[in-house]
C-alpha cells in the first residue's frame, strides 16, 4: 500500500499543457524529491495533489491517497477533510505565507482546532506551544502572541511547518521550502524537516530547483522538465548512471568544481577600495554601519568574489562602487584615480544584474538600451559610430545585428542576459560587477553565459567582481574571495584556500551550510 | 494595431468609448450649429413637453433643451479638460520629483510635498471651491481653478507611487550607472512607463470633474447665465419639477450618461493597458500557479 | 504605536495650522478690505468704520490672525455679522443637523457597500457580480444632488408617502428626526456606496490571491471560511482609507443636499453667509470642517493601528 500514488497525471490550464503523464509514488517515512527549474511543472504537481489549482484547469489521470481515495474524483468538502487531516503543505515564501494581522499562536491554534474540535482554550494553547517547540520556537522566547512581522524568514518558515505538522498529516508537501532563505538557515530548516519526517513516520514530497539541496535528504529523486518526468531513481543509485543530458547539467551546476579556471596575470590594480564607510542615522539616534571600513583591490583580469548573506552590506557596497550612492568616508580608486562619478571614470565601471527581466526599460529597443552607457561620454562619438559599436558588441555576445531593432520582451532570459552583458561592456570598462548575474538562469544557459564572460574577459582584459549570497556559486569562477558579514570583510583569500582551509567561523558556517553534493554522492557510492 | 486592440477590447470599453465620442462630437458641433438658438427667449414656446420639434422639450424661457444640453456639455467638458490638465501639468512633475529625490537618498523634499498633499486633502473639495468662488466671485474660470487645485495632489500621489516602484527596477540602476540624472531618468524611463496609469486616472478624474462642475453650477458658482450649463439647468428645474419634470430628468440623465461613458472607458483602458493582465511572458504559467481557487 | 500616533498627530496639527493660515489669507487678506466687502454696495462709510473697529481691522494682519486663533482655542469664534449672535452658538445649533446626517449617510454607505463588494468578489464573473457592479457603475455616475431631486419628485409627488423636505427638530424625538434625515442620507450615501463597493470588491479579489489564503486553504478551510477568517480583515485596510476620504466628501456634499431638502444645517448656513457676505461665519465653518476632516484622518490612523499589528509596533506606514 502506498501513501500517495499519482498515476498518469496530465494537466492543462486554458488549453495550455502544463503536465504530461506524471507518475510518482510516496511511502510512509519516505522523502521523494522533485527537481526541476521554473516552468517545469513541479509546483503544479504539488498544487494538483492539494487540489489548489487556478480556475480553468483540466486534469486527467488519478491521484490515489492510501490507495482508496482518488483526489481528482472526490468533492471539495471531502478534499477539505483531506487537507485538514491527511496532507500538510509548506510554501516557498514564508514572509507571505502567514496572515500579517494575526498572531502566530492564533494561526497554529486555528489549524489544530480544525483537526481536533471541542477542546478548551488552555488545551489548544498547550498543544500549540508543544508543536511550536518541536519546530524550535520555544515559548519563552516566542510566546504565542508573537506577530509574524517580528520573526525572521527562517522563523516564519518554522511557524508554517508548525501549522502543517500540528494537524498530524500523513503526507507533507514542501514546495521550495528553503529557496527564499539564507544559506545557513536553509540547512537548519532542511534538517528540521528530515527529523520531523522520521519522528512522525510521514511521507514527504520535496520540491526544489536545486539538486544539491535535496540529495542529502531525499530517498528518491525525480527530475522534471517541461511538464514531464525525464529521469528518476532511488538516491542511492541515482548518481551511478545519469542518462539524461538535462540531469547531467543540473548535476554539474550543483557540483562544486575546483578553482583555478581563470588566472590573473597582471599586477596593476584597476579598482581599489580604501577604508570605505557608509552609515545611516536611525530614528533612535543610533547609527547603523552598513559598510564598515572595507578595503580591497582588484587586479587587471582578476575575478573577485564578494560573498555574504542578505543584509551584510554587499549591495550597499556595490552601489557605492557604482557611484550611485554617496558614502560616509573612505576612497574608491579606479586605475589610481579617485572615483568621483565623473564622466571619464564612469566608462570604466559597469554592472550586470540578476534579473534579466527587470534590467531593461520595456519601451526601448535593444539599440538604445545597449548604447545607454555612452550617455556619460556623449560628445566623443557620433550616432553612427555608436551604432557600429553596438552592432559589434551584439555579435561578440552571440546575438546578431538585426536584433538591434527588437524590444526586450522578444528575447528569452538567457538572450536578455547577453544583452545586459553587451550593455555593460560597450564602453570597454575595466571592472564589471556581476550581481548574482547567473542565478536566475537555467543551468544549461548558465554555463554558456559563464563561458561568454570568460571569453570577453580574455579579449578585453576586464576584471569581474562577482557578488553572491552563496559561496558555492562563485567557487569555480573566481580567483579570490571576500567574505562579508555585518558590513565587515571577515575573510579574504584565494578561492581554493578559502574552501580548503577557512579561517573565520562565519566562513566555516557558510561552507558547512551549503549543500555539498560531491560529499553526499561519494558517501552514497562508498 | 490600434484597431486590433479596439476589436479585442471589452464591450464596456466600446460602449464607453462611443458615448464619450458622441458627447465630444455634439459639443464640437455646438460651436457651429445647434437646433435652436440657446440665447433666444421665446415665452410663447415655454414648457413644451418633449416631442417632435423639441425632442427634449423647452424650458420656462422657451429655450430648446437639446440645444442647451449641447452647449452645456461643451462648457462642462471644457472646464473639466482644463482643470484636469492643470492637475496633470503641475501634479505629475511634482510626483516624479518627489519619487526621484526619495529614491536617491533625499527625504526632505518628498516629505514637504507629501505634507502639502495632505493639506489639500484636508479641505473638503466642494467646500473649498465654494470658498474660492465666494471670495473671487463666481464664474467658469474660478471653477476651473477650484477643481484644478484638487486634481494636483491626485496626480502627484499617483505618479509618485508609480515612480517609486519603478525606481527599484534594475534598468533605472543601469541608467544611473550610465551617469544619468534624476530629471533625465524621470523623463526618459519613468514617465513613459507610468503613462498608462496616468491616462486611466485622467479619464476617471475627468468624470469626477464633470460632476464637480455640475455641482458648482448647480449652486450658482460655476458657469454663469445666460451661458447654459447642466448644473444650472437642474437648479432652475427644481422649482418647476412638479409640472415640467423633463426639465430635471433630461439634463441629469445627460450628466449621468457622460460620466458613465467616461468611467466605462477608463475601466476598459485599465484592462487593456494594465501589463499585469496582458502579460504573456514565459513565466506566465508560474505566475498563475500562485492563484488559489 | 505611541510614536506612530504621536508622529501622525503632530503632522495633522501642523496641517491644521497651515490650513488656518490659508483660510485667513483667502478670506481676510485677499479681498483687501473685508469690511467694505461685507458691506457690499452700501456706501455708508460710518457703518463701514464701525464694522472695521468691530472686526479689529485697524490691527495688523498678524495680530488679527493671532486673536482669531486664540479666540477659537477657547471656543470664541466671533459674532456673526448678520445674525448678531456668537458664531459658536449658530454653528453648534446647525451641527445637530449636519453631523447626524453625515454619520447616517456614512453608515448607510458602509452597510450597503461592504456586503455588495464581498458578494461580488466571491462570485466573480457570475450574473450577480455583473449585475451588482453594473449597478455600481451607474451609481458612481449619478450626481448626488440630482439623485436628491429625483427622490423628492418620487416620494413627495408621485407616491405622496410623506413630505420629503424640511426638518422636524430634535424636540420631536429620535424617530421623526431619523425619518426626516432618511431621504437626504440616502441621496448622499448611494453614490458613495457605489464607489466603496467597487473598492471593496477589488480589495477582496487582491487579498484572495495572497499566499496566506493558500496557507489557510491548506489547513483545510473552505474558500468561504478562508475569506471570512483571513481575507476580510486584510481587505478592510484599503477600504478604511476610502471611508476616511468619504467622510469629508459627505460632510461637504451635505452642503448641497441640505438646501434641496430644506434642512437647517451647516450647508444652508454657509450659503446664506456667502450670499450675505458674512465672512466671519464662512471662515468659522470652513475651519471647523477642516478640523473635522483632520480628526477623521487621525481616527482612520487609529483604526489602522488597531487592525494592523505591524503599525502598533513600528512607526512607519
Amino acid at each position: 500500500m502506498s501513501l500517495l500514488n499519482v498515476q498518469n497525471l496530465s494537466l492543462s490550464i486554458f488549453d495550455a499543457e502544463i503536465l504530461r503523464n506524471i507518475n510518482l509514488r510516496i511511502e510512509s517515512g519516505q522523502i521523494v524529491a522533485v527537481v526541476g527549474e521554473s516552468g517545469s511543472g513541479k509546483s503544479m504537481t504539488s498544487n494538483a495533489i492539494m487540489q489548489l489549482l487556478p480556475e480553468g484547469t483540466k486534469s486527467d489521470g488519478s491521484i490515489w491517497l492510501n490507495d482508496y481515495q482518488d483526489l481528482l474524483k472526490i468533492t471539495e468538502a471531502e478534499m477539505c477533510e483531506v487537507r485538514k487531516t491527511k496532507i500538510g503543505m509548506i510554501f516557498q515564501e514564508p514572509t507571505k505565507a502567514l496572515n500579517p494581522l494575526e498572531s502566530m499562536g492564533a494561526q497554529v491554534i486555528e489549524a489544530i482546532k480544525l483537526t481536533e474540535p471541542g477542546l478548551t482554550r488552555i488545551q489548544y494553547k498547550e498543544k500549540a506551544e508543544i508543536v511550536l517547540h518541536r519546530v524550535g520556537l520555544e515559548n519563552s522566547r516566542f510566546p504565542l502572541s508573537t506577530y509574524p512581522h517580528k520573526l525572521s524568514g527562517g522563523q516564519r518558515q518554522r511557524v508554517v511547518i508548525a501549522i502543517a505538522i500540528s494537524q498530524k498529516p500523513k503526507l507533507l508537501i514542501a514546495d521550495e521550502p528553503t529557496t527564499a532563505l539564507d544559506v545557513t538557515t536553509q540547512a537548519k530548516i532542511m534538517s528540521l524537516l528530515k527529523d520531523l519526517i522520521l519522528q512522525d513516520n510521514m511521507g514527504m514530497l520535496l520540491i526544489s530547483h536545486d539538486l544539491g539541496v535535496v540529495t542529502d535528504v531525499a530517498d528518491h529523486i525525480i527530475i522534471m522538465k517541461s511538464g514531464e518526468i525525464v529521469e528518476e531513481g532511488p538516491t542511492a543509485h541515482f548518481f551511478n548512471d545519469i542518462k539524461h543530458e538535462y540531469t547531467k547539467a543540473l548535476f554539474a551546476a550543483a557540483m562544486q568544481k575546483g578553482a583555478d579556471k581563470f588566472v590573473a596575470d597582471y599586477d596593476e590594480a584597476v579598482l581599489e577600495v580604501k577604508n570605505l564607510k557608509k552609515s545611516y542615522k536611525l530614528s533612535g539616534g543610533e547609527t547603523l554601519k552598513v559598510v564598515n571600513n572595507v578595503s580591497f583591490k582588484i587586479k587587471r583580469g582578476e575575478n573577485l568574489g564578494l560573498v555574504g548573506e542578505s543584509g551584510c552590506g554587499k549591495s550597499t557596497l556595490s552601489r557605492c562602487i557604482l557611484g550611485v550612492e554617496p558614502f560616509s568616508s573612505g576612497e574608491i580608486l579606479i586605475k589610481n584615480k579617485s572615483f568621483t562619478g565623473q564622466k571619464e571614470l564612469r566608462k570604466h565601471i559597469n554592472i550586470v544584474f540578476q534579473d534579466p527581466y527587470g534590467s531593461f526599460n520595456p519601451r526601448h529597443k535593444v539599440a538604445r538600451l545597449v548604447a545607454e552607457p555612452f550617455y556619460a561620454l556623449s560628445n566623443s562619438l557620433s550616432k553612427s559610430e555608436i551604432n557600429e559599436k553596438v552592432k559589434d558588441m551584439l555579435k561578440h555576445v552571440g546575438l546578431s545585428a538585426s536584433d538591434m531593432d527588437k524590444y526586450p520582451h522578444e528575447f528569452s532570459g538567457g538572450q536578455r542576459q547577453r544583452i545586459a552583458i553587451a550593455r555593460a561592456l560597450i564602453t570597454e570598462p575595466s571592472v564589471v560587477l556581476l550581481d548574482e548575474a547567473t542565478s536566475a538562469l537555467d543551468v544549461l544557459i548558465r554555463e554558456q553565459i559563464l563561458e561568454l564572460l570568460e571569453k570577453l574577459s580574455d579579449m578585453l582584459g576586464i576584471s569581474y567582481l562577482f557578488i553572491s549570497h552563496d559561496l558555492s556559486t562563485v567557487r569555480n569562477i573566481t580567483d579570490r574571495i571576500l567574505v562579508m558579514k555585518d558590513g565587515i570583510i571577515v575573510e579574504e583569500g584565494a578561492t581554493a584556500e578559502i574552501y580548503e582551509n577557512p579561517q573565520h567561523p562565519y566562513t566555516k558556517a557558510l561552507l558547512d551550510a551549503a549543500p555539498d553534493i560531491t560529499k553526499t554522492v561519494s558517501k552514497l557510492k562508498a | 494595431m490600434i484597431i486590433q486592440l479596439f476589436k479585442k477590447s471589452p464591450l464596456s470599453f466600446k460602449i464607453g468609448f462611443f458615448i464619450s465620442i458622441a458627447y465630444v462630437i455634439a459639443a464640437l458641433l455646438s460651436f457651429i450649429w445647434t437646433p435652436y438658438d440657446v440665447m433666444a427667449i421665446n415665452l410663447e414656446k415655454r414648457f413644451i413637453a418633449p416631442g417632435i420639434g423639441h425632442i427634449f422639450g423647452t424650458d420656462h424661457f422657451g429655450r430648446d433643451i437639446l440645444s442647451m444640453i449641447m452647449v452645456g456639455a461643451r462648457n462642462a467638458i471644457a472646464v473639466s479638460l482644463v482643470a484636469v490638465g492643470i492637475g496633470m501639468i503641475i501634479g505629475v512633475p511634482l510626483g516624479l520629483w518627489s519619487a526621484a529625490t526619495r529614491s536617491t537618498g533625499g527625504r526632505v523634499i518628498d516629505e514637504i510635498l507629501m505634507r502639502g498633499n495632505d493639506l489639500v486633502f484636508a479641505f473638503p473639495s466642494l467646500l473649498m471651491a465654494i470658498m474660492i468662488t465666494a471670495v473671487f466671485g463666481p464664474g467658469a474660470m474660478n471653477a476651473i481653478i477650484a477643481i484644478g487645485i484638487f486634481n494636483i495632489p491626485v496626480f502627484a500621489r499617483m505618479s509618485r507611487g508609480g515612480a517609486l516602484g519603478l525606481w527599484e527596477k534594475e534598468y533605472i540602476m543601469a541608467a544611473r550607472v550610465a551617469g544619468k540624472g534624476k530629471a533625465k531618468i524621470s523623463y526618459e524611463h519613468i514617465l513613459p512607463n507610468i503613462m498608462n496609469l496616468l491616462i486611466v486616472q485622467a479619464t476617471i478624474q475627468f468624470s469626477i470633474a464633470i460632476i464637480a462642475e455640475a455641482s458648482l453650477s448647480y449652486v450658482g458658482l460655476g458657469t454663469q447665465p445666460p451661458n447654459p450649463s447642466l448644473g444650472r439647468m437642474l437648479f432652475e428645474a427644481q422649482t418647476m419639477i412638479f409640472f415640467a419634470p423633463w426639465l430635471a430628468l433630461v439634463p441629469g440623465l445627460a450628466i449621468v450618461m457622460l460620466v458613465l461613458g467616461l468611467n466605462l472607458m477608463g475601466d476598459g483602458l485599465r484592462d487593456i493597458l494594465d501589463p499585469k493582465l496582458r502579460r504573456k511572458e514565459p513565466d506566465g504559467v508560474e505566475a498563475k500557479q500562485n492563484v488559489s481557487s | 504605536m505611541i510614536s506612530f500616533l504621536l508622529k501622525r498627530l503632530f503632522s495633522l496639527i501642523l496641517t491644521l495650522f497651515v490650513a488656518t493660515i490659508i483660510i485667513f489669507i483667502l478670506i481676510e487678506v485677499v479681498p483687501g478690505d473685508p469690511a467694505a466687502f461685507m458691506m457690499g454696495l452700501s456706501t455708508n462709510t460710518d457703518a463701514a468704520d464701525a464694522l472695521r473697529a468691530e472686526l479689529g481691522l485697524n490691527l495688523s494682519a498678524w495680530d488679527r490672525y493671532f486673536n482669531w486663533i486664540s479666540g477659537m482655542l477657547v471656543g470664541d469664534f466671533g459674532i456673526s455679522y448678520t445674525y448678531r449672535i456668537p458664531v459658536s452658538e449658530l454653528v453648534l445649533d446647525r451641527l445637530t443637523v449636519s453631523l447626524p446626517l453625515t454619520i447616517y449617510a456614512l453608515i448607510l454607505s458602509t452597510i450597503i457597500a461592504i456586503p455588495v463588494g464581498v458578494i461580488s468578489a466571491s462570485k466573480r464573473g457570475s450574473f450577480s457580480d455583473t449585475f451588482l457592479m453594473g449597478t455600481a457603475q451607474i451609481g458612481v455616475a449619478i450626481p448626488n444632488f440630482w439623485f436628491a431631486i429625483l427622490l423628492v419628485l418620487l416620494f413627495s409627488t408621485t407616491l405622496q408617502w410623506f413630505s420629503a423636505v424640511g426638518f422636524v427638530g430634535w424636540e420631536a424625538g429620535f424617530f421623526p428626526v431619523l425619518k426626516s434625515l432618511t431621504l437626504p442620507a440616502i441621496s448622499l450615501a448611494l453614490p458613495q456606496a457605489a464607489i466603496l463597493s467597487r473598492v471593496m470588491r477589488s480589495s477582496v479579489l487582491e487579498v484572495m490571491d495572497e499566499d496566506y489564503i493558500r496557507t489557510a486553504r491548506a489547513k483545510g478551510l473552505t474558500k468561504r471560511q478562508a475569506l471570512i477568517r483571513h481575507g476580510l480583515r486584510n481587505a478592510m485596510i484599503p477600504v478604511l482609507t476610502i471611508l476616511g476620504l468619504q467622510f469629508s466628501f459627505l460632510l461637504a456634499g451635505g452642503i448641497i443636499i441640505e438646501s434641496i431638502f430644506s434642512l437647517p444645517g451647516l450647508g444652508r448656513l454657509v450659503f446664506q453667509a456667502i450670499a450675505q457676505r458674512d465672512l466671519i461665519v464662512v471662515k468659522s465653518i470652513v475651519t471647523l470642517l477642516v478640523l473635522a476632516v483632520v480628526m477623521i484622518t487621525f481616527l482612520v490612523d487609529l483604526a489602522y493601528a488597531w487592525v494592523d499589528p505591524r503599525l502598533r509596533e513600528r512607526g512607519e506606514r
